[in-house]
């Protein structure tokens, strides 16, 4: 399949009139909070290393309100304490105590396969502040949960475009990193070591899909992926690839890991659908993290307005 | 170990206590913000750890009386028993309760369509007789028909192990834990069982 219409994205979609600037205070710890203000065009935290300095970090970046859900957010604590991140520990806990050892500066991006510019990149290179924009998605769980994120990062279609995929570009690839020092949980088998994950370049190019570099207005902490992590709102959970040092593009679909490991459970589209239930439990509803009573998951995760052309003709029951 | 012989009216309430424990600690847990973004799955996860936990200690019993010789530990055999079918009900009530608040519509779907929780529940269902026939006055009145009924106990042991397999998505090692310590236990019996056994058979002949 061809890029669909790669220039679908025009700027007018991004800078919505309900879009403002927001500048934001640089926030807390004051001295190295002044050293990012002065780094300037760089993504700040990158500036230094160790989860101190991520987690204070603050981002300017515009709010795109036209592609936000105004539905509650969950609490930051909720977002970075209960984390699927498996490179730290299978328990939902473990990111949080254990991410800590993950050194995200410097940050190496290779760009690889089917595109014009193969080349690697140091992340400051790829995303710079002022392109950033605040994204508040829904997030649903193949576990049958769901939160409201705010995200901060930029549509991936615009470093894809950057790229220049060739003709033969049909999926991309992404790769977290695999360095079982800094990331303990892959010194134990339990996935397929490193995380792969992919999308058909019409989804990778669809305006919702993100970048994400920061969370709650700062640089992204360790447990949720930092430096770079992809945001799918339409798909489950784990399609969400973290800490990303490759980018592949391909000819044909990628072998990813959660369907490497259960290819009757997990499929490679893994678009949120309450009709087609996971073997082992029901899709159709979900626990709100915060909420009591479960809600019925919608189509799509309730995008399905905007994405559901992406699938038209496809048995979602079949490509699941 | 001296404690247990000169007080022996201590252990039964210690016991108790120990058991009680985890509740205690859990509760605590929930009033202090300490369970969590998914406090529901928390309780889940921890009431249905100590259902499986406290059989494979009840489990562990005689085995543990036979090579260490502590009588004392039969004394407790029943109250680690009744604690672990307590831990399953908590467990099967906050399935009801806060994780489907009563939809029975749901729950139905879910043991029937989903095997996980069908030999979860079965495993609860099980454990029920067991439960009643835990007193006394019970025991006199099945005579040699409990300890058939009580032989159930292996098959809840599995069931419920395998409810912990069949639910989690790529981490095998706890329920294999689980597994492999059933696995020990049932060895040590039948050992003691074929020796049991040898003894009986050799015994006409010696005397």
């Amino acid at each position: 399949m061809l890029i669909k219409r790669p220039d679908d994205i025009k700027p007018s979609d991004i800078t919505d009139e309900k879009i403002y600037h927001q500048r934001r205070a640089f926030l807390q710890a004051g001295s190295r909070a002044a050293l990012a203000v002065a780094a300037g065009a760089v993504v700040p935290g990158l500036m230094f290393p160790g989860e101190a300095a991520a987690q204070v970090a603050a981002l300017q970046f515009k709010k795109n309100a036209r592609f936000s859900t105004d539905e509650e957010i969950n609490s930051l604590k909720d977002i970075t304490r209960y984390n699927n991140f498996y490179e730290f520990g299978t328990d939902k806990k473990d990111p949080a105590k254990y991410a800590h050892t993950l050194k995200t500066d410097p940050w190496n991006v290779r760009v690889e396969g089917e595109v014009e510019k193969p080349a690697d990149y140091q992340l400051e290179d790829l995303i710079r502040e002022s392109q950033l924009e605040e994204r508040i998605y829904r997030m649903r769980c193949v576990e049958a949960w769901s939160m409201v994120i705010p995200w901060v990062g930029i549509p991936l279609s615009a470093l894809i475009k950057r790229f220049k995929p060739t003709s033969k570009a049909r999926y991309v690839e992404f790769t977290t990193l695999y360095d079982p020092a800094q990331m303990p949980g892959q010194k134990r088998g339990v996935l397929n070591w490193p995380y792969v994950e992919g999308l058909r370049m019409d989804e990778a190019m669809h305006p919702l899909t993100l970048l994400a570099v920061g969370l709650y207005g700062k640089v992204l902490p360790n447990q949720n992926g930092a430096p770079m992590r992809l945001v799918v709102p339409w798909k489950y959970g784990f399609k969400n690839i973290k800490s990303i040092v490759k980018i592949r593009f391909t000819e044909t679909m990628p072998n990813t890991t959660w369907n490497l490991s259960g290819p009757q459970e997990y499929g490679f589209y893994a678009n949120v659908n309450p009709e087609v239930d996971h073997p082992r439990w029901s899709q159709s509803r979900e626990r709100r993290i915060g909420e009591f009573f479960k809600r019925k998951t919608k189509m799509f995760n309730g995008y399905e307005e905007q994405v559901a052309s992406l699938y038209s003709g496809m048995d979602l029951r079949h490509s699941y | 170990m001296m404690m247990y012989r000169m007080k022996p009216a201590l252990i039964k309430p210690l016991v108790f206590i120990a058991c009680l424990f985890p509740l205690v600690f859990g509760i605590w847990a929930g009033f202090t913000d300490q369970l969590g973004a998914n406090p529901i799955e928390e309780i889940t996860h921890r009431t249905g750890d100590w259902a499986l936990r406290l059989l494979l200690i009840t489990l562990a019993v005689t085995p543990l009386r036979r090579m260490l010789g502590w009588g004392w530990l039969l004394r407790v055999r029943r109250m680690l028993g009744l604690f672990a079918f307590f831990y399953a009900c908590l467990h099967l009530l906050t399935y009801f309760v806060l994780d489907q608040f009563f939809d029975w519509d749901e729950i139905l779907k879910d043991i029937i369509k989903r095997p996980y929780i069908t030999i979860g529940f079965s495993a609860f269902v099980l454990l029920v007789p067991l439960a009643v026939t835990s007193t006394n006055a019970m025991m006199r009145r099945l005579g040699k028909r409990w300890g058939q009924l009580h032989q159930l106990v292996y098959v809840v042991a599995v069931f419920g192990i395998l409810h912990y397999l069949w639910l989690v998505k790529a981490d095998y090692l706890l329920p294999l834990i689980h597994a492999a310590i059933l696995l020990a236990l049932l060895l040590v019996r039948a050992w003691y069982q074929r020796q049991a056994l040898s003894t009986r058979r050799t015994a006409p002949q010696t005397s």
